[in-house]
């Protein structure tokens, strides 16, 4: 047998109008510890979907060899059996039901037509010692914790005989202690002979544990290198080290006036976790300006704009202060928000952006038919001529207005997102991923947009996870990582290094 | 290629317009052949002047209720407790004019105020403490089926004498005073002024739309979908005038229809209420008050449920404790075969009137034709299975 169990030649996988993944090469050896690291859209977590058999042989081009065998596989029950087991950041666990009903849920023991509860409990028991989890396995999953249950997602991996295990950023969601915790059990596997693949964003623990770490970005290999102390500078240099194209419109005439928006101590809870998942946050924004707030997934920067923006889902805010204009406010609702002036453009325009099934119209006066309202009705032909006007100001491509939005292109569902929330002339725009999932022309026009905007008086804050937009676009920028302001940089001192050092600051 | 395709018109275009609009026309479709199949069963018993009157008095409370019910299902909610909220506000009714002998109209007024607060209840537990609206309107149906009959256990059956009331689901609109032609005139001149008032609105939208270069279909289409509405007016208005002119029940479900329908399609409510249903977290963020609307939603379809139980009691002149059973089966049932969506968002309630028309004519042509009560229940369901499994694989395929 190979030195490598693993080897994925050649993977191309295209999505309409992107190339996820170009001809990417990764070769992980036999009882290693294998990172995988990279900026968010590079491509890591598609290359373990088309691993894990999530997309199907047949919609990616090159091979997959494992075990010296190429593999087509047809679902996650194909890599499963050939003993491949992805760990998840959202943990895929059955709450209510008990520890070893989790780990043998979809195959369970079973002693001829009925399932074998001892003989169960008892096989839980071992592959719980394996993974140094000292509970009583009849202990409901949802009254663990996170760092627990996933120690039960690991032995269901591992009551499953897995010989290649994958961490999909196993740290992200854990404290301290739990993640350390974690690593020891990574290298512990690596001792039972198990292989681990980790994707991760947090370059200390990868430099720690890695023997080998791969760096793909923009859907490319850039390089695998064994682990002979690798620093973090190093990997960073690998991750960003692209070529800006001058994608980025200039602005021509800057006019910087006094805070619109601040916040100040912004600390707030998540009551479902339980967590503090903002601490001390202060950032503003001026009259004109592009502000940009820079983090990874999971730093909490949409978690910020949405308990700033009325806190629809319910955070518990703990201390800290917005104002606008200077003037203290708590909003306690979107509407609140809205009509003092603040708008959200959510990162997730299908989730919870647009109503897909109406069409542009109704979706650009949605949030502000007050407007529109004469008497007890709304004056329709003003509305057409509303949302006519924002089709052609911001060049929404579609038939006519009546076309339904879940039918557009990302990039014109975008700009119809865009035209709803300039309906309520806002003064400040908090963007959210304002150019994610869209193709290269219509970021430009929304770039544009933005600078449109700014000169004309508004503010905006552009929340992004993809450093060369927030270093093209913004006037100064704040970086976050994992609740907190990590570093505040006026443009001319922010470089693609700097900034990435400070979104994995822990 | 779309606007070629419209000029060229003729019955070319009708036939492309059908094929698009099918699950549109699918239940007018319905309805016809129904009401052509119990003709031809019921020898024409069941299109006589007599029986389309009294089909619309059958069809009144189910309406009223199927309206409400419309609202509540477009935002992805349910309320299972009409049928017993109509009868014990009947019941009420019946107790107020009788036993407290209270004036039928101030009776009225108060019963539709027990209707809102019942509404607020239900909304408050749905919309502030997060009961499910299954589970809330579940209990509702307990609650309000044992509420009907405490409040008629002493007294059984009340026999309801008031005239006034009774008119409302008996009765007809008065003719014009001093004529007397054969025939109710006032109810040709009701036809006449709704022809007017159909196709002057429509022409009035179209050449909006031509204003706006939006989609139209194209003259001859026009012309002919404007006959096609226009004879079906003129075929009802006639039949009604050869008996006895419009029912009142008619034009309470008139107003009420016209009223949510502007609601729906004109008003701020309306288009919150198409948003909650189509994405309630979008609308959230774009500043909706997601829970009062469904607090109204909630609120209004009680008050919905009070005036059906109002023409149901008025309609039989009693008040009974057993009024208001499984009525929540037909408005539901009608709503989904009007096409509103199961996953909600999507809804008419001019579309629902057609599914209550359906359902009723059901209930109606076998009846007529002396069909056993469990043979129809099945009937109903077999159909109502039928309309929304339609109106589900039309979506799926739509996407």
């Amino acid at each position: 047998m190979s030195d490598y169990i693993l080897e994925m030649r050649n993977i191309t996988k295209e999505f309409p109008g992107v190339k996820a993944l170009n001809n990417v090469n990764f070769k992980v050896k036999r009882g290693e510890i294998h990172c995988l690291v990279g900026e968010n859209g590079a491509g890591k977590s598609t290359l373990m979907k088309v691993l894990s058999g999530v997309y199907k042989y047949g919609t990616y081009t090159g091979d997959i060899v494992y075990n010296g065998e190429v593999q087509q596989f047809r679902g996650i029950a194909d890599s499963e059996d050939k003993g491949i087991a992805i760990i998840y950041q959202e943990l895929a666990l059955v709450p209510e039901l008990s520890i070893y009903e989790n780990i043998f849920f979809g195959h369970e023991i079973m002693s001829g037509k009925v399932i074998d509860w001892n003989q169960t409990i008892v096989k839980a028991k071992e592959v719980l010692e394996k993974v140094r989890l000292h509970v009583d396995p009849s202990t409901k999953v949802k009254s663990l914790g996170v760092g627990n249950q996933q120690l039960v997602e690991i032995a269901k991996a591992l009551s499953k005989n897995v010989k290649l295990l994958i961490f999909d950023e196993p740290t992200a969601a854990l404290n301290e202690d739990d993640s350390q915790n974690l690593l020891e059990l990574m290298k512990e596997l690596k001792s039972q002979g198990v292989t681990c693949i980790m994707i991760s964003h947090k370059l200390r623990e990868v430099t720690a544990i890695a023997d080998t770490i791969t760096v793909l970005r923009d859907g490319q290999t850039i390089g695998s290198k064994e682990n002979h102390g690798i620093t973090e500078a190093e990997i960073i240099k690998d991750m960003v080290g692209r070529e800006i194209d001058n994608i980025y419109p200039k602005r021509e005439k800057k006019k910087i006036g006094d805070v619109c928006l601040e916040i100040k101590n912004w600390t707030v809870d998540d009551p479902k976790s339980g967590r503090e998942i903002l601490h001390n946050v202060s950032i503003n924004v001026r009259k004109g300006e592009i502000v940009g707030l820079q983090g990874l997934m999971g730093a909490g920067r949409t978690e910020l704009a949405m308990s700033i923006f009325g806190n629809p889902t319910g955070y518990r805010i703990k201390k800290g202060e917005v104002l606008v204009n200077g003037k203290s406010q708590r909003f306690k609702s979107p509407r609140e928000a809205i009509n003092a002036g603040v708008a959200y453009v959510t990162e997730d325009r299908k989730g919870n952006g647009l109503v897909l099934i109406q069409d542009i119209r109704y979706n650009t006066t949605i949030a502000n038919l007050k407007k529109l309202v004469k008497g007890l009705a709304i004056d329709e032909n003003e509305e057409i001529n509303v949302a006519n006007g924002y089709k052609k100001s911001i060049n929404i491509k579609a038939p006519s207005i009546e076309q339904k939005v879940g039918n557009l292109s990302g990039g014109n569902q975008q700009k119809v997102q865009l035209a709803k929330w300039l309906f309520v002339e806002p003064q400040v725009l908090i963007l959210d991923e304002p150019t994610r999932g869209i193709d290269v022309g219509a970021k430009y026009e929304i770039y544009s947009l933005m600078n449109k905007l700014v000169e004309q008086g508004m503010s905006i804050i552009m929340i992004s996870s993809e450093l060369p937009e927030v270093l093209g676009m913004s006037d100064r920028l704040y970086v976050m990582s994992e609740g907190t302001i990590t570093g505040e940089l006026s443009s001319d001192e922010a470089d693609e290094q700097t900034v990435m050092a400070m979104a994995i600051k822990s | 290629m779309e606007k070629n395709e419209n000029k060229s018109g003729g019955l070319g275009e009708l036939g492309s317009l059908l094929k698009k609009n099918m699950k549109d026309y699918m239940m007018y479709i319905a309805l016809v052949v129904i009401m052509i199949f119990f003709t031809w069963k019921t020898n024409g018993g069941f299109l006589t002047a007599r029986n389309i009157s009294n089909l619309i008095n059958q069809a009144g409370y189910v309406a009223v209720l199927a309206i409400g019910m419309t609202l509540i299902l477009i935002l992805k909610h349910i309320d299972l407790s009409v049928g017993f909220v109509a009868g014990f506000c009947g019941a009420i009714a019946a107790i107020l004019m009788t036993k407290a002998g209270i004036n039928e109209w101030l009776a009225i007024a108060i019963v539709l105020l027990i209707g809102l607060v019942i509404g607020l209840y239900q909304g408050l537990l749905v919309t502030r403490l997060g009961v499910p609206a299954f589970v809330t309107t579940l209990a509702g149906m307990f609650i309000f089926r044992g509420a009907l009959n405490l409040v008629l256990q002493d007294t059984g059956t009340i026999i309801v004498p008031n005239k006034g009331f009774n008119a409302l689901s008996n009765g007809f609109i008065p003719d014009i005073p001093g004529v007397d032609l054969g025939f109710h005139l006032l109810t040709l001149l009701i036809g006449a002024v709704g022809i007017i008032m159909v196709v002057f609105s429509q022409v009035k939208a179209r050449r909006n739309k031509i204003k706006y270069n939006f989609k139209v279909s194209s003259t001859p289409v026009f012309v002919a979908q404007m006959v096609f509405i226009s004879a079906i007016i003129i075929v009802i208005c006639w039949v009604l005038a050869s008996y006895q002119g419009v029912p009142w029940t008619a034009v309470i479900v008139g107003v009420l229809l016209f009223g949510y329908n502007f609601m729906l399609n004109k008003t701020k409510l309306g288009r919150y209420i198409y948003g909650i249903g189509g994405n309630d977290q979008a609308a959230e963020l774009s500043g909706v008050n997601v829970k009062n609307v469904t607090l109204f939603a909630f609120c209004s379809m009680s008050v919905m449920a009070a005036i059906a139980g109002i023409l149901y009691t008025s309609r039989l002149q009693s008040a009974t404790p057993t009024a208001g059973t499984a009525f929540e089966m037909d408005a539901i049932a009608s709503s989904y075969i009007g096409g509103t969506a199961v996953s909600g968002g999507v809804g008419k309630v001019t579309n629902t009137l057609i599914g209550v028309l359906v359902i009723m004519s059901l209930t109606n042509g076998m009846n007529l034709m002396g069909v056993d009560i469990s043979m129809q229940y099945m009937v109903k369901g077999i159909i109502f299975i039928i309309a929304v499994a339609f109106d589900v694989r039309s979506r799926a395929k739509a996407k």
